[in-house]
């Protein structure tokens, strides 16, 4: 016999009110960054000894920089949700737990917008 | 929370470390590192989004022997982190979930992130030389 309200049941949400969002999505960025950081470590290793000029070349072709968007906001959302995982698992207290948390995913932000920024400067300045 | 005289589980230093456990705390240290990684990542290209003199001395920094080891180190925990995940997304699947292929694909990982890491390295040395 479940003691959960049939309103509960359909929708599935569970005791942390998200369901199975987090874990989907896990999923499908671990997906994506598949081919992007494959792409990503054999083009960098490709560029090894590459000039400040070969370099911003590189990243101004737009497949490049979009590719390279791509892996940074795809790349820090996994990175932000792996975290999250870490800091619940092993930090107890609630006040230290969600401040840890607050810290982590301000990070990630800022260094996702400061990535892409960087990439669309290089990509737009001409 | 008082725990009274209830029984406590085993504390995990009890247990013999075997290639599942360890492989298994090892994917989740390699992502942390590659989380910490990826700050060279993007300190890299807003060198290169800031002119020329800054991103020189960013890839001199890079190119020194302490340079190279921290990102031969974020190749090997990325690299891992990426095989092992693949492993995890086979096991999402349901699929090699019994010990024997378990072990198989452990001992796959590890030769694999070994094999592609040594290989990127390869690469770069004998595109850019020394």
């Amino acid at each position: 016999m479940s003691l959960r309200s049939p309103l509960a049941r359909v929708r599935g949400l569970g005791s942390a009110r998200e369901g199975s969002s987090h874990w989907w999505a896990q999923r499908l960025t671990s997906v994506a960054l598949v081919p992007l950081v494959l792409w990503f470590v054999f083009s960098v290793a490709m560029m090894a000894g590459a000039d400040y000029v070969e370099f911003i070349d590189w990243v101004r072709s737009p497949v490049v920089a979009g590719l390279l968007v791509l892996l940074i906001s795809v790349g820090l959302l996994h990175s932000s949700q792996g975290m999250q995982v870490v800091i619940e698992d092993y930090i107890h207290g609630e006040f230290c737990k969600v401040v840890a948390l607050f810290l982590s995913q301000s990070v990630h932000v800022v260094l996702g917008l400061t990535g892409v920024l960087s990439v669309l400067l290089i990509l737009f300045r001409g | 929370m008082t725990r009274g005289n209830r029984p406590l589980s085993p504390h995990l230093q009890v247990y013999r470390p075997q290639l599942t456990s360890s492989l298994s705390i090892l994917f989740r240290i390699m992502g942390v590192a590659t989380s910490v990684g990826s700050l060279v990542l993007i300190w890299w290209l807003v060198a290169a989004a800031s002119g020329a003199e800054y991103f020189e001395m960013v890839q001199s920094f890079l190119g020194s022997w302490f340079g190279r080891l921290m990102l031969f180190g974020w190749t090997l925990a990325l690299v891992y982190h990426l095989c092992n995940g693949v492993r995890h997304l086979y096991w999402d699947a349901g699929k090699g979930m019994d010990l024997p292929s378990v072990h198989a694909s452990g001992k796959a990982v590890v030769v694999v992130s070994l094999l592609l890491t040594l290989g990127l390295w390869v690469l770069a040395y004998s595109v850019g030389g020394a």
